[in-house]
């Protein structure tokens, strides 16, 4: 698999995981070709977000495994390929003190390299990032200062700002207000058509999401579908049936994350 | 030259007390952020355990009289801060249990070697809450070292504790081996630690490590910021509290930390005057 050419930028092989005794996940395999925009769905507590910490790295499957651009992740080492946006809306120290820029330089840490610091033109690059998410005008401001929004576009800032060839969204919109998710939505979508970059964007919003991706996978614990969102629509009916099933309710009451 | 410098071991207090108050704060800055604030107690409790221990050591043996208690006290921090993140890793799911468990064993093993000892003496009393008088020659020569070395690691490693701060996973992506960064971060916080408690004493050097950045943390504009607004607020609490400390000979200790308390109060009253008006 590894020496293929044309490798996908997401490879994920008969992944299973399980914390104790309970299984998260239950072999999972899929694939993430170079320029998709997929959109991973499930409800609460399906796995996903394990399954997108599997993918980079921090949490490591107890069966089967996942090659990013045709290399094991455990060997992976050009991170500054991979953007990666949490769900931060929820767990970082917001009173930290940091300005919108200091957060967006971070970003090209792993680029730089130890003992070295950031030259002029990686400063260009942040205020570049910053302008791409229209937050130029907030760089001098503390993180903590700006709204919920405001936050999320510039982790993003900061996952864009190494230049990725792939970008990963974990929920990036919990906690952020619907006018400002449709317009983060749209920042994605141009992002997408623009810089060519591969997406995956994790959600439980099935409705807003399949305007924006070319492909969907649902999870719960396994993949249900993988494919185009042309075939989800068609199919869509029963899929959701079969594949909520009994967790519909769960999706609306139920506010924890995995 | 001021009057009271003429006096050299007053010119080693000063020197000491400068040091002291530039790397108090910049550690203080990383260790709030990362709500381990308390770490610094703890890791102060260890040290007075390790100068107990070279003070009944000199009693027995001559050797050990003529010993400077702060390397003894050095040995135990950093013993006890390599100890902290161990304990961390076993108690996973309660980290905040490390700290207890190494202050409650440093004031243990204090207590029963002042007892051995056969108690209390002036020496112990002015590490436990600084005594500008007590600062030797040696002592200058020893904290130089730790500021050398502090700076460096700070310099060279600010980036890579930056992150480590702000989010860990983030670090991790960023290919950043946070084990050895941290563990060597509490090593040389135990130093300062160590190094601090001539100038405030034991049970008062946390205080020189949080409330400047307490303080700076309201106001601060960044993360670069409050490194230096911190040390600044921990510039002038430590020279005007030796000033005083001398002036009206009170216990040098006592004297920067009700400093930085008056330091810190000015701050939060600025924040709430100003943000009032802001709302006006």
């Amino acid at each position: 698999m590894e020496n293929q050419i044309n490798n996908p930028v997401i490879h994920v092989d008969d992944l299973s995981f399980h914390y104790g005794d309970k299984n998260v996940l239950e072999h999972v395999t899929m694939e993430v070709k170079q320029g998709s925009f997929l959109g991973l769905v499930g409800p609460n507590g399906s796995g996903k977000s394990t399954l997108i910490k599997c993918i980079l790295g921090l949490l490591k499957p107890q069966h089967g495994g996942v090659y990013l651009f045709g290399e094991k992740v455990q060997k992976f080492n050009k991170w500054e390929k991979v953007g990666y946006v949490s769900q931060k809306a929820n767990s970082f120290n917001t009173a930290f003190p940091a300005t919108a820029f200091e957060v967006v330089s971070m970003g090209l840490f792993g680029k730089v390299g130890l003992f070295r610091f950031l030259k002029a033109s990686d400063k260009t690059k942040v205020w570049d990032a910053l302008k791409s998410v229209n937050m130029e005008k907030f760089a001098n401001q503390n993180i903590g200062e700006l709204s919920g929004g405001q936050q999320q576009r510039i982790f993003i800032a900061r996952a864009l700002v190494s230049d990725p060839e792939l970008l990963i969204l974990d929920e990036p919109t919990v906690g952020v207000d619907i006018e400002s998710s449709e317009s983060f939505y749209k920042m994605l979508k141009n992002l997408h058509r623009d810089n060519h970059m591969t997406l995956v964007l994790v959600t439980h919003d099935v409705g807003v999401m399949t305007d924006y991706v070319t492909d969907v996978a649902c999870l719960n614990k396994q993949i249900h579908f993988h494919g185009n969102t042309k075939e989800f629509e068609e199919s869509s009916l029963d899929n959701l049936s079969a594949f909520y099933g009994h967790h519909v309710h769960v999706l609306h009451h139920d506010h924890e994350h995995e | 030259m001021l009057p009271f410098l003429k006096y050299e071991f007053l010119q080693n207090a000063f020197l000491t007390g400068i040091m002291v108050g530039l790397l108090a704060p910049i550690l203080g800055v990383f260790i709030v952020v990362r709500r381990q604030a308390l770490i610094a107690d703890a890791l102060s409790h260890i040290t007075l355990a390790g100068i107990a221990a070279n003070l009944l050591l000199g009693k027995w043996f001559t050797l050990f009289a003529g010993l400077n208690p702060i390397y003894f006290g050095m040995a135990f921090s950093v013993g006890g801060a390599i100890f902290i993140e161990q304990l961390r890793k076993v108690y996973k799911h309660y980290e905040e249990l490390a700290i207890p468990i190494i202050m409650s064993a440093g004031i243990g093993l204090s207590v029963i070697f002042i007892s051995m000892a056969d108690g209390f003496n002036t020496d112990l009393f002015n590490y436990l809450f600084g005594s500008i008088i007590a600062v030797k020659q040696s002592d200058v020569w020893t904290v130089f070292v730790i500021l050398v070395a502090v700076l460096l690691f700070v310099f060279f490693m600010y980036k890579e504790l930056f992150v480590l701060s702000f989010d860990e996973e983030q670090g991790k992506l960023s290919g950043i081996r946070s084990n050895w960064i941290l563990v060597a971060f509490m090593a040389i916080t135990a130093l300062v630690i160590a190094a601090s408690m001539k100038i405030v004493g034991i049970l008062l050097v946390s205080s020189l490590m949080t409330l400047p950045v307490a303080a700076s943390i309201r106001i601060a504009k960044g993360f670069k910021q409050t490194i230096w607004l911190s040390v600044l607020f921990g510039e002038i609490a430590v020279i005007s509290g030796m000033f005083l400390s001398y002036y009206l000979d009170l216990a040098s200790g006592g004297t920067i930390v009700i400093c930085l308390v008056f330091i810190l109060s000015i701050s939060i009253f600025y924040k709430k005057f100003t943000v009032s008006r802001k709302v006006v």
